[in-house]
């Protein structure tokens, strides 16, 4: 008898985990990634091919990585538009200083400082001068990416050339393999798994969320919110850096327009992942499974022979849907 | 006075919020010509009455009868139309607009879709003019002092052609020079016919300025006296009528003093000077307004101040945050537990180690045993209502996020722990128990400043009521002293006991 008890509420606890699985906006998501996903192996069957499949691993790991940082800022209900400005401009910083004969590890050093730097502004100009997220990093995106150009070109700034990337340990960094693997995807994977820990089980992780959910109350119990908020900035200045060091080793160049229009991107993959752009909510798992939709549809678009301008309008719709299916979803939920 | 004739009456109005009775079984009656003021404390009923009125609530019983016509508003739009204007506490105006668009927003004369600006300049200088507003109609709203905005609440109500124009608190944002301009306003919309209900806890302007004088209590209509034959003390007394008996528990105070403030100044509040022992229960009372939360919230490390000391055990300290505060052993529970307290879309075990949450961690890293323990002892301890600590905190009623908020707080074992109306919004039931825990924590050693609205808290539950008024203290009660009547007339600006 008591056996049978024990198990009736094993059971029970096995159906509420699972209900609260299903419970979670990840799970929707996800759900449509394996549909996209099998859809596609019947559409082209070169999809499930495993280069293929690291292709769109490999594409994904800039936005995958911004997207860590990129969670962490909307979850405190900010916003960081300079994103793929911050790219081009620590990627240009690295090349640049290897052209000019700098050590390698160094130069990478001071790429990633300078990403840091550049992060640690924003979040300064956001709590210390209260310049709301969405004006400050519009203001920085346009000066990183004229950083960019300079540190292309010089201070004469004559026509803008993009510098080859001249160190091969470095280029592993973004082009190398490690077997079939692309070495970006292993970074991206660390990165992913690690922050996801961090976020969800850190005194600071904790507060990000308190902060987004309700600054004055996170406040008052205690939360450091402007030391929280530089910290989210500062480190996705850091992602940048670490995403503009592999997007340059990919092209074995820095280009002045890297990451150009990549903060779109970054936004839709960790809304489509389920953050709330009002705060408090979202996860690093769902933007990466965001990130991995926006993959997975880009690289049907070429798989399938389609034109361009039908991907770019699909890109935006599934964005839509996304935001609008989480709102009915909310809806059909009791005591909201 | 006799061309005197009745406007508008109320007869057995009721109204009941869940399990609240706001409103049971109330009557009131105004006339032509007349300023009829209505007092009562926090939770009489006034606001309700005033939501009925303007056809923003809607009534469970009772009728009203205006202009010898029975009437039913069901939109605030059906209010305004019979010709009752309503001038909210909070003023509801639209401040990046200019006079004009103020007083007549989704009335404005326009032709083939243009506002003629011209005419409407004209019909609202007409409208100012009454009141004597003088300042160029285009101003922006935003850019006038609070008595200019009421100025332009008031001549918005003329341009609808109100009879009844009724005002909620109409004071309690404005100076005392800013005061007689609104008293001259009434007494010459007055001499124009128009009825005025003046609602408000500020004896001096009620007595001053009324004709008649209604008083409800607790929901219920107390009387309805002419001011001419009437005193402070009648106005109280009609206000507090029942006697609150003080429960004494001889509870045996320490004598070692734990917070000691001094001469406390901010812009908010002039010297504030009181001393905590060990295990008391100081009452802060007064007015919404007096200060009472703002004084709290300085001490406390949330607000700053420009002077005056606040000494901690005998140690200096001035918080430069909550967090500093919290570290040395002072907690708050804030005056809105939505606002200021809760993370709502976050779990119940969220919101309650949040404060605690670095005692919480080992190098950082969160210990998810010690969360949950803490959530199960607070669970029993506050007996809150809960199926699954994972559940987001609003899930819960008010009642058990109050005690949800309380956990965060004790867990946090202060030695100094505010109460800024800590049972605002829960039921009956949660009310007894919050009341019992502050004894036990009393009784434990923990010092408590409990700030509140509500006269029978105050006078049950402290051993000392400090009593404030326009951001300064007017009284200091000990033992017999402690009674509603001394409170509300410290808490009015009569009288200092000090």
């Amino acid at each position: 008898m008591a056996d049978a008890v024990s198990v009736s509420k094993g059971q029970k606890e096995k159906a509420s985990l699972l209900s609260k699985i299903m419970k979670q906006r990840e799970t929707g998501v996800f759900l449509v990634l394996v549909l996209l996903c099998v859809v596609m192996g019947f559409a082209s069957p070169y999809f499930w091919k495993p280069q293929n499949i690291f292709n769109i691993l490999r594409n994904m790991s800039t936005i995958g990585i911004i997207s860590i940082g990129m969670t962490m800022i909307i979850i405190t209900a900010g916003i960081d538009l300079s994103v793929g400005s911050m790219v081009g401009a620590t990627g240009m910083v690295t090349a640049r200083l290897m052209y000019m004969g700098m050590n390698p590890l160094l130069a990478v050093v001071l790429g990633f400082a300078f990403g840091f730097f550049l992060g640690a502004v924003n979040g300064l100009m956001i709590t210390r001068v209260k310049i709301p997220p969405f004006i400050a990093t519009l203001g920085m995106m346009s000066v990183a990416r004229g950083l960019t150009y300079f540190f292309a070109t010089g201070i004469k700034g004559a026509v803008a050339s993009n510098i080859p990337l001249a160190n091969s340990a470095v280029g592993f960094m973004g082009g190398g393999y490690i077997g079939p693997i692309p070495f970006p995807v292993i970074e991206m994977v660390v990165l992913v798994l690690v922050f996801q820990w961090f976020l969800s089980n850190t005194v600071t992780g904790r507060q990000i969320y308190a902060v987004g959910s309700n600054a004055e109350a996170a406040r008052l119990s205690g939360v450091n919110s402007d030391r929280i908020q530089i910290f989210v900035y500062t480190l996705t200045g850091g992602f940048c850096a670490m995403s503009g060091i592999i997007s340059a080793g990919l092209l074995s160049t820095a280009a002045t327009n890297a990451g150009t229009g990549t903060e779109m991107d970054v936004i839709a993959a960790v809304v489509i992942g389920g953050a709330s752009l009002s705060g408090g909510e979202g996860s690093i798992r769902g933007a990466v499974v965001g990130a991995a939709i926006m993959a997975v549809i880009k690289n049907a678009f070429v798989l399938l022979h389609l034109p361009a301008f039908v991907q770019t309008i699909t890109l935006g719709v599934v964005v839509v849907l996304a935001v609008a299916s989480d709102g009915l979803r909310k809806k059909g939920q009791p005591g909201k | 006075m006799s061309s005197q004739k009745t406007i508008l009456k109320l007869q057995g109005i009721s109204k009941r919020y869940g399990g609240l009775q706001a409103l049971d079984n109330v009557s009131l009656d105004i006339r032509s010509h007349e300023v009829h003021a209505l007092v009562g404390e926090n939770g009489a009923g006034k606001s309700t009455l005033i939501n009925i009125l303007g056809g923003i609530v809607p009534r469970d019983s009772g009728t009203v009868v205006f202009h010898d016509k029975e009437v039913v508003f069901n939109k605030a739009q059906e209010a305004i139309d019979a010709g009752i204007a309503i001038i909210h506490q909070e003023l509801s105006m639209l401040p990046t607009l200019n006079i004009i668009e103020n007083i007549y927003m989704g009335r404005m004369v326009s032709s083939f879709g243009k506002i003629n600006w011209k005419i409407m300049e004209e019909m609202a200088r007409e409208q100012m003019a009454r009141i004597g507003l003088e300042i160029d109609p285009y101003s922006l709203v935003q850019d006038l002092t609070a008595s200019q905005r009421q100025m332009v609440e008031i001549a918005k109500a003329l341009s609808i052609d109100a009879s009844l124009i009724v005002m909620d608190e109409p004071n309690s944002s404005l100076s005392e020079v800013d005061s007689e301009k609104l008293f001259k306003v009434i007494e010459s919309l007055k001499k124009d016919g128009m009825s005025i209900l003046y609602v408000s806890h500020k004896m001096e302007e009620v007595l001053r300025i009324s004709d008649r004088i209604t008083a409800f209590r607790d929901g219920t209509y107390v009387d309805t006296v002419n001011t001419e034959e009437s005193s402070v003390n009648d106005v109280i007394q009609m206000m507090v009528g029942r006697d609150l008996e003080r429960e004494h528990i001889h509870r045996t105070v320490s004598e070692e003093t734990i917070l000691e403030v001094s001469e406390l100044c901010s812009s908010r509040f002039q010297d504030i000077s009181f001393k905590l022992k060990k295990g008391e229960i100081l009452g802060f009372s007064g007015l919404v307004g007096s200060g009472r939360s703002e004084v709290a919230r300085a001490i406390f490390g949330a607000d700053s101040f420009d002077s005056g000391s606040v000494l901690l055990e005998n140690e200096d300290v001035r918080f430069q945050s909550p967090q500093q505060a919290i570290r040395s052993g002072v907690a708050m529970v804030a005056e809105d537990r939505k606002v200021q307290s809760l993370f709502l879309k976050q779990p119940i075990h969220f919101n309650m180690s949040m404060a605690q949450l670095p005692g919480l961690a080992r190098k950082q890293v969160v210990k998810n045993d010690r969360v949950n323990a803490l959530v199960q002892k607070y669970k029993e301890k506050l007996n809150i209502k809960m199926d699954d600590s994972d559940d987001p905190v609003n899930s819960l009623s008010g009642g058990n996020q109050q005690k949800t908020i309380l956990g965060r707080w004790l867990a946090t074992s202060p030695k100094v722990l505010i109460l800024d109306e800590p049972t605002h919004g829960v039921d009956i039931m949660a009310k007894a128990e919050i009341y019992k825990l502050i004894h036990e924590l009393a009784n434990e050693g923990v010092s408590i400043i409990l700030i509140s609205s509500e006269m029978p808290e105050i006078i049950a539950m402290s051993d000392r009521v400090i009593v404030m008024h326009e951001g300064r203290i007017t009284g200091d009660l000990k033992e017999d002293e402690i009674t509603e009547e001394k409170i509300m007339t410290c808490a009015a600006g009569m009288l200092s006991y000090v």
